[in-house]
């Protein structure tokens, strides 16, 4: 049963999941950020959704189970676009978009692939355990991408702000999310897990509509090494 | 098994963002200069500011009226703090590295509250001096 406390998360998340899309057109950066808004705009109908299924079926019911676990998993392809969009903002000036463009394509036919194979083991027992367990598995992908995206950035001596604030966002509500789904596959629905699930689904709009408001295109982080060549 | 393998090092690539997003916050505030007022407010009269100073810093962060755009900030920067203060006692125990780091990593903590009091008590300046002109 859902209590105050999800219904505020979930107001919250979807808050801020509209804030970022309306900063973005305000602001003329919509298509700057186009993979990101786009994820947003998703998260938010998918929010809308989950709140109909939720009042027509009831929370312990099957069908907002699925609606919720299958939703998520379609998020979560999204999601891999945004981390795609990062990497083009990331080697922008490499001149890698073709590369990025095969990788992209290559990665979601790897994910379809992998899904596809995934269901059709288990296409007799399309259970919870299932969902859950590719959950899991997109996440862990996901984890992945951003850690290689982070290691770009601190390699490529990344110094916006903004950019580097979106990325480590992302890498905190990846690497959440997996472990959660890695701890509900091994013990089931564990109270703790069932808490911090709902925080980490509002972590990333909030951080991200936080990213837009408060850091200019423009910020750029002085890292050690300038500062300390700033001293001298 | 694999489960297990992907909560391990999910958790593990937690941390590391983590660290690394509040990091990221905090580093802004290291290029700015902390202004005499709140020096003498604080008593913080050398360089850097200690770790253990950071609860007491944010206490005064509380009493002055708030801004409302660094809440955040505050919040994910606490919860680096008690974050670090773990790390230091496990540090104490198996790495002195790990203890320094953490100790560090606490004043530039501490460095950071100590910036946002000092924007508070600039924007609490701003509040009483539009107020005493309005009355004007």
């Amino acid at each position: 049963m859902l209590g105050p406390f999800d219904y505020a998360l979930w107001v919250l998340s979807f808050l801020a999941e509209a804030y970022v899309v309306v900063c973005a057109v305000k602001r003329g950066t919509f298509l700057r950020y186009a993979s990101l808004n786009i994820y947003m705009i998703a998260a938010a109908l998918v929010s809308v959704g989950e709140f109909l299924v939720l009042r027509q079926h009831g929370f312990s019911s099957r069908e907002y189970y699925f609606y919720y676990y299958y939703s998520d998993c379609l998020l979560t392809v999204l999601l891999f676009f945004v981390v795609r969009g990062l990497y083009a903002h990331v080697f922008k000036e490499m001149r890698a978009d073709r590369y990025l463009r095969i990788g992209a394509a290559l990665l979601l036919a790897a994910t379809a692939l992998f899904s596809y194979l995934v269901v059709r083991e288990n296409k007799d027992h399309l259970t919870g355990r299932f969902v859950v367990e590719l959950g899991q598995n997109l996440y862990f992908v996901g984890v992945v991408l951003t850690y290689l995206l982070w290691a770009a950035v601190l390699k490529l001596r990344e110094t916006r702000t903004r950019l580097i604030q979106l990325v480590l966002a992302l890498g905190v509500y990846f690497s959440g999310t997996a472990a959660t789904f890695a701890i509900r596959n091994m013990f089931g629905n564990v109270h703790f897990v069932s808490v911090i699930q709902p925080l980490l689904g509002t972590w990333l709009p909030l951080a991200w509509a936080y990213t837009f408001t408060r850091v200019s295109e423009d910020a750029r982080l002085a890292t050690a090494r300038l500062v300390a060549k700033a001293a001298r | 098994m694999i489960a297990a393998l992907i909560a391990v090092i999910s958790m593990a690539a937690l941390l590391q963002f983590f660290v690394s997003y509040c990091r990221s916050i905090i580093a802004a505030s290291r290029k700015l200069e902390l202004s005499e007022q709140v020096r003498e407010v604080t008593g913080i009269d050398k360089q850097p500011v200690g770790g253990e100073e950071f609860g007491r810093l944010l206490q005064l962060v509380r009493l002055c009226p708030a801004r409302g755009d660094d809440r955040m900030d505050i919040r994910l920067v606490g919860l680096y703090f008690r974050l670090l203060n773990l790390l230091r006692g496990i540090g104490r125990a198996v790495s002195k590295d790990l203890a320094g780091w953490s100790e560090r990593e606490r004043q530039t903590c501490s460095y950071f509250a100590a910036v946002v009091l000092d924007r508070r008590i600039a924007y609490s300046r701003d509040l009483l001096a539009q107020q005493l002109s309005d009355r004007g």
